[in-house]
């Protein structure tokens, strides 16, 4: 009974020293630094490919990947092929940063993008204007990014809380009523939505019967229902996103409470209601990008391309996120033929994105006075189950222009300041 | 001078030559400054957690909760009410310390497990605060809205702001004056006393030590020190987060403390050299850098359980 | 407003129950061997998503019945391999083992299984609450505390009815003294661990039915569970229990009041404990000090 023990231990030692050294021939391989081509334009992007985000994260990664291909296939920008470095900044703002720091000061990126994470997102406009990079925020959404705290380098492509709200605020009072519910995730993402939603509601002459604030990563919900169930609304919106909306989705079709109440909400993600159990998936939303729109061109082409690169599941709008914001730099960069990030960034204002770019039926232009997207809502119903595809979700019933969405400059609160 | 001494000091030189030549030797090694800035500031922190985990034996696992006071005072303090960095890290350095003399006076009598909970008890706290207290801290999305100022003396300003190396230089400077007095300390009657009651504290009770007034003046020192790691830190980003103060941020403190070496004075640093530079560095080789990481806490408590620099001495003098 | 008093208070009862699930779990392991697992998380995501992988085969029932004591099997071999060496050095050790085990199991689960969260699907028939008043008792939910009440019966049963749960007893007590009368401590431990870990298992299979099973989901677990150990009282599993509904109640109220607050409460009940009373609710003086 003593020697297998014995040889167990000295086996075990083995057999994690084996690991050990097995993992380090893996990572030490590269350690020589290899000789970059000095040739190549650079561009980095920072996303949280660890963490809470790593879905949605890893989604705009594969989105800017295909841009990339696309590009260098063409001819890359200026005749020199593009390499997109990415960089995991796990949702830290610390690291966000030193990522960032470490792409333009060792590797000498020409463009940045990221983050998903507002914070870190803007946090790394910080580093991006005082080292004066180009910088295109994929897919975060606070407001001040292009408002209060916008920079003459940093332009947004997804939509602001604002827009999202305009989107839907209409169509909610109209469809179901005046007295609204709010389940609201208590971070600066959420009050601005909250707020906006509020105001509209303010504003067609509707009430607001509460506000339940859920911290975020809130994993049970049912405090909030009982309250909300109580305040007896017409509508339900739920601000809340990612798993937070998963959950809450959940406990309302398990309370029963989506039969006495109307659901809705603002932004919702394909990612999400393909995490649902199919009954879970219902109310009004909007949808930043949709996959499915039949007659658009170039959309399908998109579809099929990201399919081969994504497990065959369609693409989200994070995919399109991704993609655009690459496409985005090596469009006006080749359009100005030049690198200089000031250059490019006034050729940007009011710059609009090509159909195969903008994969969507409106006008799409990067608006002069905030340098946002304004890029369409796609407003609908969420689908239990695909009629001919299992991943069709989502029924979309409109698709409203960002420059309908969007509030004016005036009211963003954006005061540009150019570099002398 | 003996050769013990010597040694000593020979190594001492080494390490300060290393820190200052850094922006030099590390370009070409693939490295960045910015990368050693914040090897510095998380070494100190390391530091800061060793002084009362390697020194004292007293384990604090929610010490982060300092570190990102500190970071917010000096955020705040830029934002409202000071242009002039060094007011604003002496401010940040205040909160975290002031905040661990009050709480340290409350939690000095538990020992082992129970301070450690207690510690990561009170650190979240603060996390929960930070979060939502949004209107001060701007919660989850941090504090923004403050840049290190260039420093001032009048007749000529070094611009710490945008000149990379001079930042390094700057915060190198601090570090020095916080090591230093770390260093003095620990060679001070007080810092003697702190290591024998490390070493047996019941004994070191009999010998007329007071024993819990010597924890919390140890625990407030380190607090001081922490939360001057924290200023740097919110300094090196020019943002500060509730991230800062998760019991997480904490666990790493620790183990850069462990890795490098808890029994001694610069292992922290080198386990946060270690720990910053192989986070960094796998992070952009690989997306399951986590693994190496989780493997690496694993290895180093498994076979490496004093340290690389315990591990490095025993294999000398062996 | 007496009405809505009663549902919180009712609610936070069973949002406890699960607490109390995972605590037990953690408490078993940190009675015996002194081991702070920081990894139980992880074992709770790891039940979960291994019922969801079995499931289509299986269902939801064998899933229940299976997930636990496969996630039991790996805990042992964890257990065997990484956990025993740790055992009679200074707790921060094992504190920091689990604590990067957590970051490899996490990791883990995200490269196998992906980052997108999975849908998991109950029982038709449970997915649905047993009255338009009470809705938020839903037959799943009820489900979850019978499971829960029927676990905390089994444990208390194998504790003080079989040979080897007054062997855990006893070592909780006295470790060495049960050595010296000749037990596998070993063996002991290892049993004990497993039965943990079955226990987080089974919390995670429960959860994966109630929330978005993703690979992150087990840290926010983690921390209600050691709480409800500290504040019910280290060394004492009627201590544990006691504590999980404890929070889980006031966790609900909070809620109902100041909801910022609602996970804080939390913490500041832990801290208040620690002052007032440390060795908590019905724990044992001088077990951790």
């Amino acid at each position: 009974m003593k020697t297998p023990i014995l040889s167990l231990v000295s086996d075990r030692r083995k057999l994690l020293k084996g690991a050990a050294a097995m993992g380090a021939l893996q990572v030490a391989s590269p350690f020589v630094i290899p000789v970059r081509a000095v040739d190549n334009i650079k561009m980095g992007m920072v996303d949280p490919l660890t963490g809470v985000y790593a879905a949605p994260a890893g989604n705009e990664v594969t989105g800017a990947k295909l841009a990339v291909e696309q590009i260098n296939a063409k001819g890359g920008i200026l005749g020199r092929q593009v390499e997109l470095l990415v960089e995991d900044s796990a949702n830290d703002v610390g690291t966000g940063v030193q990522k960032a720091r470490k792409l333009i000061e060792r590797d000498n990126v020409n463009f940045i993008i990221g983050d998903v994470n507002s914070g870190i997102a803007a946090a790394i406009a910080q580093v991006t204007a005082e080292k004066k990079i180009l910088h295109v925020v994929s897919g975060g959404h606070t407001d001040t990014i292009t408002g209060k705290d916008c920079h003459w380098n940093v332009y947004r492509v997804c939509n602001t809380t604002r827009m999202e709200a305009n989107s839907v605020s209409d169509l909610l009072y109209n469809k179901y009523g005046k007295k609204w519910h709010f389940i609201t995730p208590d971070y600066a993402f959420g009050h601005t939505l909250y707020d906006a939603c509020a105001a509209n509601l303010k504003k067609l002459g509707g009430t607001v019967t509460g506000n339940e604030l859920t911290p975020l990563g809130t994993t049970d919900f049912s405090a909030y229902l009982i309250k909300a169930r109580a305040a007896n609304p017409d509508v339900l919106l739920l601000l809340v996103q990612g798993s937070d909306m998963i959950n809450c989705l959940k406990q309302i079709v398990q309370f029963g409470l989506d039969k006495q109440i109307h659901v809705a909400g603002t932004q919702q993600e394909l990612e999400s209601l393909a995490g649902l159990p199919p009954e879970a998936r219902i109310g009004i939303w909007m949808f930043e990008w949709y996959w499915k729109q039949p007659g658009v061109p170039h959309v399908a082409e998109f579809v099929a391309e990201i399919r081969k690169r994504n497990d065959g599941k369609v693409p989200t709008a994070r995919h399109w996120f991704g993609y655009a914001s690459a496409m985005t730099f090596a469009l006006v960069a080749n359009q100005q033929k030049s690198l200089d990030a000031v250059k490019l960034a006034q050729a940007l204002s009011d710059f609009e994105l090509p159909p195969e770019v903008k994969l969507q039926p409106n006008k799409v232009y990067y608006r002069n006075g905030d340098h946002q997207l304004m890029t369409s809502a796609f407003v609908g119903e969420a689908v239990s189950k695909g009629k001919d595809d299992p991943e069709d979700l989502f029924k979309v019933d409109s698709v409203v222009p960002g420059d309908k969405t969007a509030p004016p400059v005036a009211d963003t609160g954006c005061t540009l300041k150019w570099p002398a | 001078m003996s050769g013990e001494q010597t040694r000593k000091l020979v190594v001492l030189a080494v390490i300060w030559l290393a820190l200052l030549l850094a922006p030099y030797w590390m370009a070409p090694l693939g490295g960045y400054t910015a990368l050693a800035t914040r090897v510095l500031v998380l070494g100190l922190a390391a530091m800061s957690v060793n002084f009362l985990l390697g020194f004292t034996g007293v384990l604090s696992f929610g010490h982060a909760a300092y570190f990102g006071l500190g970071a917010y005072g000096t955020g705040l303090a830029l934002k409202f009410l000071t242009t002039s960095t060094p007011v604003s890290l002496v401010l940040g350095m205040l909160l975290g310390g002031v905040a661990g003399a009050l709480l340290g006076a409350l939690i000095v009598r538990r020992r082992g497990v129970y301070f450690a909970m207690v510690t990561i008890a009170f650190g979240q706290v603060f996390y929960y605060i930070a979060f939502q207290w949004s209107s001060l801290t701007g919660g989850d999305d941090g504090l923004r809205g403050f840049s290190r100022q260039p420093l001032d003396f009048g007749l000529f300003q070094i611009d710490i702001l945008s000149n990379t190396n001079y930042f390094y230089y700057f915060v190198l400077f601090c570090f020095a004056l916080a090591v230093s007095a770390m260093g003095i300390i620990l060679r001070s009657p007080f810092g003697r006393a702190m290591i024998a009651i490390r070493e047996n504290e019941r004994r070191a009770r009999f010998l007329g030590i007071p024993v819990e007034r010597h924890i919390w003046i140890a625990f407030t020192l380190s607090c001081f020190f922490m939360g001057l790691a924290g200023a740097l830190y919110a300094l090196v980003n020019n943002f500060a987060d509730p991230k800062g103060l998760h019991y997480s941020q904490s666990g790493d403190f620790v183990m850069m403390a462990v890795m490098g070496g808890m029994r001694s004075f610069w292992g922290p640093l080198l386990g946060a050299v270690v720990f910053v530079v192989l986070q960094d560095y796998l992070s952009s080789v690989t997306i399951n850098w986590m693994s190496f990481v989780g493997l690496l806490f694993v290895l180093v408590v498994l076979f490496f359980p004093r340290g690389l620099l315990g591990f490095v001495r025993s294999k000398i003098t062996a | 407003m007496t009405q809505l008093l009663l549902f919180n208070v009712t609610n936070g009862l069973i949002i406890g129950a699960f607490y109390v699930l995972m605590a037990l779990g953690l408490s078993l392991i940190l009675n015996l061997s002194n081991v702070i697992n920081f990894a139980h998380g992880g074992f709770l995501v790891i039940g979960g998503y291994i019922a969801y992988t079995i499931t289509p085969y299986v269902g939801f029932w064998g899933a229940l019945l299976i997930a636990p004591p496969l996630t039991a099997l790996i805990g042992l071999a964890v257990e065997r391999v990484l956990i025993r060496p740790l055992y009679g050095r200074d707790p921060l050790y094992s504190l920091l083992l689990t604590f990067g085990l957590a970051f490899i199991i996490e990791d883990g689960t995200r490269f196998i299984w992906g980052a997108q969260g999975k849908p998991v699907t109950v029982p038709a028939f449970l997915a649905q609450p047993i009255s338009s008043d009470f809705f938020f008792i839903t037959g799943y939910r009820l489900f979850m505390v019978l499971a829960v009440v029927l676990a905390v019966a089994l444990l208390f049963v194998l504790l003080r009815f079989t040979r080897l749960g007054m062997r855990i007893r006893a070592g909780t007590l006295d470790l060495e003294t049960v050595a010296a009368l000749g037990i596998n401590v070993r063996m002991l431990r290892s049993l004990n661990f497993a039965v943990g870990i079955f226990l987080a298992g089974l919390s995670g299979v429960l959860a994966a039915g109630q929330l978005g099973l993703e690979p992150t989901m087990g840290t926010g677990l983690l921390m209600p569970s050691f709480i409800a150990i500290i504040v019910g009282g280290v060394g004492s599993l009627t201590g544990t229990l006691l504590g999980g509904l404890l929070i889980g109640v006031a966790s609900g109220l909070t809620a109902m009041f100041f909801p910022a607050a609602s996970e804080a409460i939390m913490y500041v009940l832990m801290a208040v404990v620690l002052l007032v009373r440390p060795r908590g609710l019905l724990g044992e003086e001088g077990m951790m000090t």
